[in-house]
């Protein structure tokens, strides 16, 4: 049976992408009316899709009925469909914030935002390697216009290294593509799992090239160790709604690593099993720490910010770096808890640095911040949220990802690590959180004229709030339906470890003549 | 035939990542299209070389050009077009705002 709704995710933000580019400059309400509209459409699709998933059934649908492994197929299962609704979810708070007014300032937002979302969608449902390649070139051509937008020095600076080193990141992807390709003869993911386990003596050190190439492009993706220096300033000098829909971006390099080294070069690889699970672990570790290292040293929010987003990274993928079903699980639960939160916190602090006038974001004594009380609450429950205090969804994340841990040989690299990074996130977050509150002064002491901040006086705080509580909000939920998520996280991440359920669905497909 | 192929493949790779780690901006744009050409001309050959072989279907042919390279090549070849297309304006965009075409924006006498 063809589940229709599986492409849905990918169409509508595609539709979205063209008719907003076709829509007039002039007609600014309309164009986020209908973005709107088009994202809760998003919204649905991707809430239908985990509806239907939750039965343990794996959609595959082939694009232009071209039986796999010959054609393009969109495979959605469990995995796919949490990472959709979590992708809506943020893009839904990032646009809710975007249209209060920076989409004002540099043409085709709305366009690039959807053509972003297509991007991110297809990568998350494409079953096929080099269809991919093509989805990572549609998001990443939109994240650069998008990074840019709004023009100025830093963004263009950031922006150069960003796009350079994701073209020479692609170059790398099609070297594997290629590679895997001429060995094996097939692109189709599933055929690519088959054909690698039966693969002949002489080719196993190929494709371990192939396969670590792989690795390599994801990480660069994911912000892993050696490859996240083009994060913090991107991150950190782009708008503020961009930079909370980049809070996603870096997890599709996380779930590439997870579903390809899972299915291709899972356990039941034969000669290439279990491809990275010697370097995952101690690099995520790694990446862990220098994050937190990053937290420290920041000398503003937004870059704090970003450093958080590599901590996260560092613990997503010290979970998935287990490789046993409770750690797979535990990432899944703390991957949205983490994009949640890395996105308030960047929308907040966008929030911030316009009620500081020339001080922004730096953390320096500054003029006291309007509304500060619940500009401080928010900020306070959002740190208390990312560091992983009791009793917020964070906390139970980690203690999650600390239990998988338990039955594994590095425990104690892993407990340590985890738990003393957490301990120093939060004497950064502390540190920052005290300079801007706390020792804020009144604004002839810090020579900033007394009427500066008049004119933000006009931003209805609650509009301006609302998505970040929104974010909050789903964290919340994911505390209280803890329970419930964790029992999806956990059969999810049985699925992805019996491959040959995906590999069954994929090359068993009966096409309709 | 093969030889000569990956030699050229090889030459172009190496002017890529040599181009791709220099100072200024230009070198570098220039660098991203070596790679480019280099990873085209991988993917065309990962098909086998073949000569005079159709790729599609024929009654008097004996052998096959593999015919999926040729869809990727294609496909890969637009993709880096935008991409250098994309990669020089912000490159020109970065010189101007900056006032030098280093790639870190600071100017060195």
């Amino acid at each position: 049976m063809i589940n229709h709704i599986v492409i849905f995710p990918v169409i509508l933000p595609l539709l979205a992408g063209i008719l907003l580019l076709l829509m007039p400059q002039r007609h600014l309400l309309f164009r986020r009316a209908a973005s709107l509209a088009a994202i809760a459409l998003q919204l649905a699709a991707a809430g239908l899709l985990l509806n239907a998933v939750n039965s343990g059934a794996i959609f595959v649908y082939a694009l232009g009925n071209w039986s796999p492994p010959f054609g393009i197929v969109l495979v959605a299962d469990r995995l796919a469909a949490w990472m959709l609704v979590v992708t809506a979810l943020v893009a839904t708070c990032a646009l809710l914030y975007a249209v209060r007014g920076t989409d004002k300032d540099g043409a085709h937002f709305h366009a690039l935002f959807h053509l972003q979302l297509l991007g991110l969608n297809g990568a998350f449902l494409t079953g096929d390697l080099f269809n991919l390649f093509v989805f990572f070139e549609i998001l990443l051509l939109a994240s650069y216009s998008l990074l840019l937008h709004g023009g100025g020095r830093l963004k263009t600076k950031a922006g150069l290294h960003f796009v350079v080193i994701n073209l020479v990141g692609s170059t790398l992807f099609l070297f594997a593509v290629g590679t895997l390709y001429g060995l094996l003869g097939t692109l189709n993911m599933a055929d690519l799992a088959v054909k690698v386990a039966g693969a002949q003596t002489e080719d196993v050190a190929l494709i371990q090239i192939a396969g670590l190439l792989l690795f390599a492009v994801f990480a660069l993706k994911a912000a892993l160790l050696p490859l996240y220096l083009w994060l913090p300033a991107a991150y950190a000098h782009t708008t503020a709604a961009v930079a909370a829909l980049f809070a996603i971006m870096t997890k599709v390099g996380a779930y590439c690593i997870l579903r390809v080294y899972t299915l291709i070069f899972g356990t039941q690889a034969g000669p290439v099993s279990n491809l990275i699970e010697a370097w995952l672990l101690p690099l995520a570790l790694m990446t862990l720490i220098i994050g937190v290292f990053g937290t420290l040293a920041s000398t503003r929010l937004r870059q704090q910010v970003a450093y958080l987003v590599i901590a996260s990274i560092g613990t997503l993928l010290t979970a998935f770096g287990m490789n046993n079903e409770a750690g797979i699980a535990a990432g899944l639960f703390y991957l949205p808890h983490s994009t949640f939160a890395g996105a308030a916190l960047f929308l907040l602090a966008d929030c911030i640095a316009n009620r500081r006038d020339v001080m922004e974001d730096q953390f320096e004594p500054g003029p006291i911040i309007q509304q500060q009380r619940i500009l401080g609450t928010l900020f306070f429950i959002l740190a208390a949220l990312i560091a992983g205090l009791p009793p917020l969804s964070g906390f139970i994340g980690k203690f999650l990802i600390l239990q998988a841990a338990l039955p594994h040989a590095a425990l104690p690299w892993i407990m340590g690590v985890v738990l003393i990074t957490g301990l120093f996130t939060l004497i950064a977050l502390a540190r920052g959180g005290s300079m801007m509150f706390y020792r804020a002064q009144a604004p002839h002491i810090c020579h900033i004229h007394p009427d500066a901040n008049l004119q933000r006086s006009g931003i209805s705080v609650t509009t301006e709030l609302a998505p970040v509580v929104y974010l909050l909000a789903f964290c919340i939920g994911l505390l209280i339906w803890a329970g419930a998520i964790t029992e999806y996280t956990t059969v999810t991440a049985s699925q992805l470890l019996q491959p040959e359920l995906y590999i069954q669905s994929v090359l068993n497909l009966e096409v309709k003549q | 035939m093969e030889l000569l192929v990956s030699i050229i493949i090889g030459v172009l790779t190496a002017c890529g990542v040599y181009l791709s780690l220099r100072g200024r901006t230009f070198p570098v744009v220039l660098g991203l299209t070596f790679l480019s050409y280099a990873v085209n001309l991988f993917l065309l050959v990962m098909g086998r070389l073949t000569i005079g072989n159709p790729p599609i279907i024929n009654d008097n042919a004996a052998n096959y050009a593999d015919p999926l390279p040729q869809a990727l090549v294609l496909t890969a070849i637009v993709i880096s077009f935008g991409m250098t297309a994309f990669v020089i304006i912000l490159s020109l965009k970065a010189f101007l705002e900056m006032g030098n075409d280093q790639v870190d924006g600071k100017h060195r006498p």
